[in-house]
């Protein structure tokens, strides 16, 4: 969605500040939010794409001004309440334990899958990105839309992140890093190159 | 758990947001959904386990061990994994060589994805809009703000992460480090040369 997450390209946020010596966490609140967003993303009731789709239906305007642990608790309230969790008689869910949180992080979750859909791609080949806009989740960045690269690196087939934000399944789809210039993306006076990786449905050929 | 049998006038020095949190952690744990001792192990776990010294492990064998180097150019994941750095936001990596002639930035335009297993949890800078909104539109602007002027020879090249993968920048090797072993070498990676947002040879 063309939702207040997509700032790539974006003017007048101010400077960047980085912070010296800055912590982890910057007040105690803040650590028991992330620890409350990973127990529950330990739950299996929504996957990641769910997660950050959640946190891009955040109005604009409130979204800018919510602090990053802010916009978390945001959307995982969100997404308890659209769930039901919090409200009624408690659920039967798969709790994460204490013993299985080291276990759990070393492994992760890899995101790559089979498919038998062969690429439409190979690395060198110059390809175009859609003028898509659609209106639920997805990972293409709205500054890209239209530009001509090339692609540099291929990662196989992921999956889908805008069928799976939806509940409409994995669906991989192969993803490549595509190569474009500052200069065609935002009419830059360097031959400075941008990168993002994208998903096959993304792309066209030129 | 730790959040447990304060008396009521505490609340009154808690802040809107965190009385808010306070209250959905109870909640959770209320319902059976979260397990207490596991929320602190997980705070202990990013705050004083998984970090950046991680990442400078990495780098500093890269910088030594040109086999090393290569492998993790060609298969970073294993490479890294190899050294013990696996999991949660690191499942599938790729590391970026900066050399004199191109300098790799990373930036997540779209949220905030970040190598994790290397690197920890990201600083708010990465993650708030200043940076997303301009890392990709004035790469050299952003250098500018760390304290970074790049010669106009050098390509800057800025990785945005839209989907899985995680990128981790392996900065050069400062000039005059010939001799010291990769201990050392890993002292003078610093957590933003291997963002890209600065060079190595400098305090974090």
């Amino acid at each position: 969605m063309n939702g207040p997450q997509d700032m790539g390209g974006m003017m007048g946020f101010g400077p960047i500040a980085p912070e010296a010596n800055e912590p982890v966490f910057h007040a105690p609140w803040e650590r028991r939010a992330l620890a409350i967003s990973l127990a529950m993303s330990g739950t299996r009731q929504w996957n990641i794409d769910m997660s950050r789709h959640a946190r891009e239906k955040i109005p604009p305007a409130q979204y800018w001004s919510l602090s990053y642990y802010e916009i978390w608790m945001e959307g995982l309230k969100r997404l308890l309440t659209e769930r039901g969790l919090l409200d009624g008689p408690s659920k039967k869910l798969s709790v994460l334990e204490a013993a299985n949180v080291a276990p759990a992080l070393a492994k992760g979750s890899p995101y790559s899958r089979a498919t038998e859909a062969k690429p439409l791609f190979k690395i060198g080949e110059r390809v175009k990105v859609r003028n898509l806009h659609p209106g639920g989740h997805t990972r293409l960045p709205g500054y890209l839309r239209g530009a001509a690269g090339e692609i540099v690196l291929y990662h196989k087939a992921h999956v889908f992140p805008d069928s799976n934000a939806q509940g409409a399944g994995e669906n991989p789809q192969h993803l490549y890093a595509v190569r474009f210039k500052a200069r065609d993306v935002f009419g830059a006076d360097t031959d400075d190159e941008l990168q993002a990786d994208l998903f096959e449905p993304y792309l066209e050929a030129p | 758990m730790p959040h447990d049998g304060h008396d009521h006038d505490e609340h009154s020095e808690l802040s809107p947001i965190a009385l808010r949190v306070k209250a959905l952690e109870s909640l959770l744990v209320e319902k059976g959904y979260v397990d207490p001792t596991a929320l602190d192990v997980l705070i202990d776990t990013y705050e004083t386990k998984i970090g950046p010294r991680n990442g400078a492990k990495v780098v500093a064998k890269a910088w030594t061990d040109p086999a090393y180097a290569k492998w993790l150019k060609e298969d970073a994941t294993q490479a890294i994994a190899s050294l013990g750095f696996t999991g949660r936001q690191g499942e599938h990596m790729v590391a970026l060589f900066n050399t004199p002639d191109i300098h790799n930035m990373v930036v997540c335009t779209l949220c905030s994805c970040y190598p994790w297993p290397v690197l920890g949890l990201p600083p708010v800078w990465y993650k708030s809009p200043p940076y997303r909104s301009r890392a990709v539109i004035d790469p050299r602007g952003v250098l500018a703000e760390f304290g970074v002027t790049l010669p106009e020879t050098t390509k800057v090249s800025v990785w945005d992460s839209t989907a899985e993968i995680r990128y981790l920048v392996v900065p050069m090797r400062p000039a005059n480090s010939e001799g010291l072993s990769e201990d050392e070498l890993a002292g003078l990676v610093n957590r933003d040369s291997m963002i890209g947002t600065r060079l190595a040879g400098k305090a974090a």
